[in-house]
């Protein structure tokens, strides 16, 4: 019965959770695009960007809208799965909590003045809504991770059989875990955001729409998407040595590591065999690990076989959500490279090229998720590492299942209607010049 | 005493979502029963009015929760146990509520589209309205509950007495009574925010709301006599009473200004009745977050935790307060053009 109930739990959070990242980074990074066009708008005076910053604001009015009910929904779940957890917890990543509202209210009201302040606004302040939507997105992913580096890495509390005491009012912030995991989260948003739209107009252009709008859309996004996933290796870098201090069996879940070695190589690919403690069919790169761990080739890194079975991580997972990570941002990297090559050499996208971009759009949401996976299933059997144990802050209520499958097929539903929504805002050519709020200016290319 | 600024805090922080988002609700609910000749334009009018402000006030509701579980963690622990069922409802009818109201939007034809919408925005419109109904519904049960002190807590351990305390008359009865507040303030609101035939539209819906919000009281009030005794002592008190007086003063001031067509002094007065009447809840609680096992200072969480917070407010409200009255000023100010 209580397993049952943990299974349910962790799956209806693990749903909830992966549904919201979606969106949630799109929310980030969409207002980031749509503001930059329209600053370019303003400066060139090029119709092609006042028309995608319109586009791009319907979409981000469209993922903003779902990830604010899908993160307050969250926000309740975190009580409804995890009582005991937030018993315990929620005083202490409160502050983190509190912060982010602020953060996140701005960001609805700058939404709001920006979405229908098209014809109300002076073209500059309308300019500036759209930034404050931007930067408060932002600023509110980053204060929202420090909740989850405290549980990662605990900091600012003492732990007196089960209870918190000493606790400081800056706990979650207080967690090392917390900048170079928000670092390694916000450049995630910008380049899941950044591919996911240049496959759009990657898309158009190979059906041959190679106009105006079309060249700055995928240009644009391939700016943002292109500078993040070049910054985010170093990013990767920081938080591999983090982890390979303070949450050793993580790291050595990821890399599928089981013996404690000097001059670890890295694993790339092939089965974890947790069983019986071996990788099969990988790919080994000697020193590699070792040397990305702690700068020395000959550095020692901790194996799974230094902690005790109940304590690991789920291997086979945690590996190939690494590997699918990685592979994916080495991917993007080298689809970045290729675009901006070409653009150098002052050639049209060729076929290939496109199709690669088109192939490539979901990669950036897909190393988001693995990524995230990489982070909480590398933490588990712990839901506030080495404090309480997932188990231990489950609900006792019973029908956790029941309603596990409800809301998954309520976000199935919802991500499948929103995607269709997405799907028919992509492919629509420039807007009429409607200056009404979004769904007027919809009207006038409905047909 | 934090613990206790607090508690003041997140009441405060309802009484906002109430106010602002209830409306919110208020308009999905006209939505629902928008009815010919002016059917298109009454659901125009409300989609016109909630489109740059719905976002901003579902936001209170996020505050309330997170200055619950993070000033008093253990009542939102206890909360989210024995509420499980109807929390799992609200949080399905607020999710769907936005999503609907943003897909249909930006559905092909959608319904600002002059004639008739489309298929797709039409269904979506329904799930909007339906979501709307049910939710305020959900949240005055949940409210009723957590008053009625059948929901008790001992030693971190969560039981319930006899029926689940959401579904008893008196919850029930809060559950229509914040039915009818929300499709009052919408109306009232609406009212507002219209004019010639569609004011008038509005404004009968206003009446015929604020008919049911006195039909609930009264409905609510010998329930409350019998059901939660303590809470109509406290809301007798001395305390409470001189609030509720001016909640029920405002009621009659925001029904006597419909009727003599005088939108402003209406919606001021329904804004002032519904503030009242929430503190007045409050106040009678007070000191209980769940009557009669969780107080205030029982359930508070760390010093530290509870002063962050406070001093947080004042900061977070200096960026949070101007911002909100420029969305304000800008879609709710002076009509032009």
């Amino acid at each position: 019965m209580a397993m049952e109930t943990l299974a349910a739990a962790r799956a209806q959070m693990e749903v909830s959770l992966a549904f919201h990242m979606v969106f949630a980074a799109l929310g980030i990074g969409m207002p980031a695009l749509m503001a930059a066009s329209e600053a370019l708008w303003l400066r060139t005076g090029r119709a092609e960007y006042r028309d995608l910053a319109r586009k791009w604001a319907k979409a981000t009015a469209l993922t903003f809208a779902i990830g604010a009910v899908s993160g307050t929904a969250l926000s309740f779940e975190l009580g409804l799965l995890w009582p005991r957890f937030m018993a315990m917890a929620g005083g202490i990543v409160g502050p983190a909590f509190a912060l982010e509202g602020y953060a996140f209210f701005l960001e609805a009201i700058f939404l709001g003045l920006y979405l229908y302040g098209w014809d109300r606004l002076s073209p500059r302040a309308h300019l500036w809504t759209g930034v404050g939507v931007g930067v408060s997105g932002m600023i509110s992913g980053i204060l929202v991770v420090a909740a989850n580096a405290w549980m990662q890495e605990p900091a600012g509390a003492r732990f007196v059989a089960g209870q918190a005491v000493d606790v400081h009012a800056l706990a979650p912030f207080l967690s090392p875990a917390w900048p170079q995991m928000a670092l390694h989260s916000t450049l995630s948003c910008y380049i899941a955001t950044g591919f996911a739209a240049a496959g759009v107009y990657a898309l158009g252009m190979l059906r041959g729409r190679r106009d105006a709008y079309h060249r700055a859309g995928l240009t644009l996004a391939l700016a943002l998407g292109t500078a993040a996933a070049l910054l985010q290796p170093l990013s990767g870098d920081i938080s591999a040595k983090h982890i390979a201090r303070s949450q050793p069996a993580k790291l050595a879940a990821a890399e599928a590591h089981f013996e404690t070695q000097r001059g670890a190589p890295i694993i790339v690919g092939g089965v974890p065999d947790a069983e019986a403690r071996t990788v099969r069919g990988a790919i080994r790169i000697p020193r590699l690990l070792s040397f990305l761990a702690t700068e020395r080739f000959d550095g020692e890194v901790k194996g799974l076989n230094d902690f005790p079975r109940e304590q690991w991580p789920n291997v086979l997972v945690t590996h190939t959500a690494f590997d699918v990570m990685v592979g994916s941002a080495f991917a993007m990297i080298g689809l970045g490279i290729w675009f901006w090559f070409v653009r150098w050499r002052k050639c049209e996208p060729g076929r290939w090229l496109l199709r690669a971009l088109v192939a490539g759009s979901p990669l950036g949401i897909v190393a988001l998720e693995a990524g995230w996976i990489v982070t909480e299933v590398g933490r588990q059997p712990w839901i506030v590492r080495g404090v309480m144990l997932t188990r231990d802050g489950v609900t006792p209520v019973g029908g956790v299942a029941a309603t596990f499958f409800g809301f998954s097929l309520l976000y199935l539903v919802l991500g499948t209607a929103l995607a269709l929504l997405l799907r028919r805002l992509a492919t629509g050519a420039p807007l009429a010049f409607a200056t009404k709020p979004a769904a007027d200016a919809e009207v006038a290319h409905a047909r | 005493m934090p613990a206790d600024l607090a508690a003041g805090l997140a009441l405060v922080a309802l009484i906002a979502y109430a106010v602002l988002a209830g409306a919110d609700f208020g308009g999905g609910i006209w939505d629902a029963l928008a009815r010919a000749p002016r059917r298109d334009e009454q659901r125009d009018a409300i989609a016109h009015a909630m489109g740059p402000v719905w976002e901003a006030n579902h936001v209170w509701l996020i505050f309330v929760v997170v200055l619950l579980f993070s000033c008093f963690p253990a009542a939102y622990a206890a909360l989210s146990i024995a509420l499980f069922a109807p929390f799992h409802l609200v949080l399905l009818g607020i999710i769907l509520r936005g999503a609907a109201f943003v897909f249909r939007a930006y559905s092909p034809q959608s319904i600002r589209r002059p004639g008739r919408p489309g298929r797709a925005a039409r269904r979506w419109g329904a799930v909007f309205g339906a979501a709307s109904v049910i939710t305020p519904v959900l949240l005055g049960m949940c409210l009723g509950a957590v008053s009625a002190g059948n929901l008790r807590v001992a030693g971190g351990q969560v039981e319930i007495e006899g029926v689940a305390p959401w579904l008893r008359p008196l919850s029930l009865a809060m559950g229509g009574f914040a039915l009818a507040v929300c499709a009052y303030l919408a109306a009232v609101y609406l009212a507002n925010e219209t004019a010639g035939a569609l004011r008038e539209d509005f404004r009968r819906r206003a009446l015929a709301a604020g008919t049911a919000v006195v039909a609930m009281s009264a409905l609510m009030l010998p329930l409350l006599a019998v059901e939660a005794p303590h809470l109509w002592h406290g809301l007798l008190s001395a305390r409470a009473a001189p609030v509720l007086a001016v909640g029920v003063a405002a009621a009659l001031l925001s029904g006597w200004a419909l009727w003599r067509r005088r939108p402003r002094l209406a919606r001021a007065a329904t804004i002032a009745q519904t503030a009242c009447l929430l503190a007045g809840w409050g106040i009678a609680q007070h000191p209980f977050i769940i009557y009669p096992d969780v107080t205030v200072h029982g359930a508070a969480a760390h010093e530290a935790t509870l002063r962050f917070v406070l001093w947080s407010t004042p900061f977070g409200m200096a960026l949070l307060l101007p911002a909100l009255w420029w969305l304000f000023r800008v879609f709710k100010g002076p009509v032009t053009g």
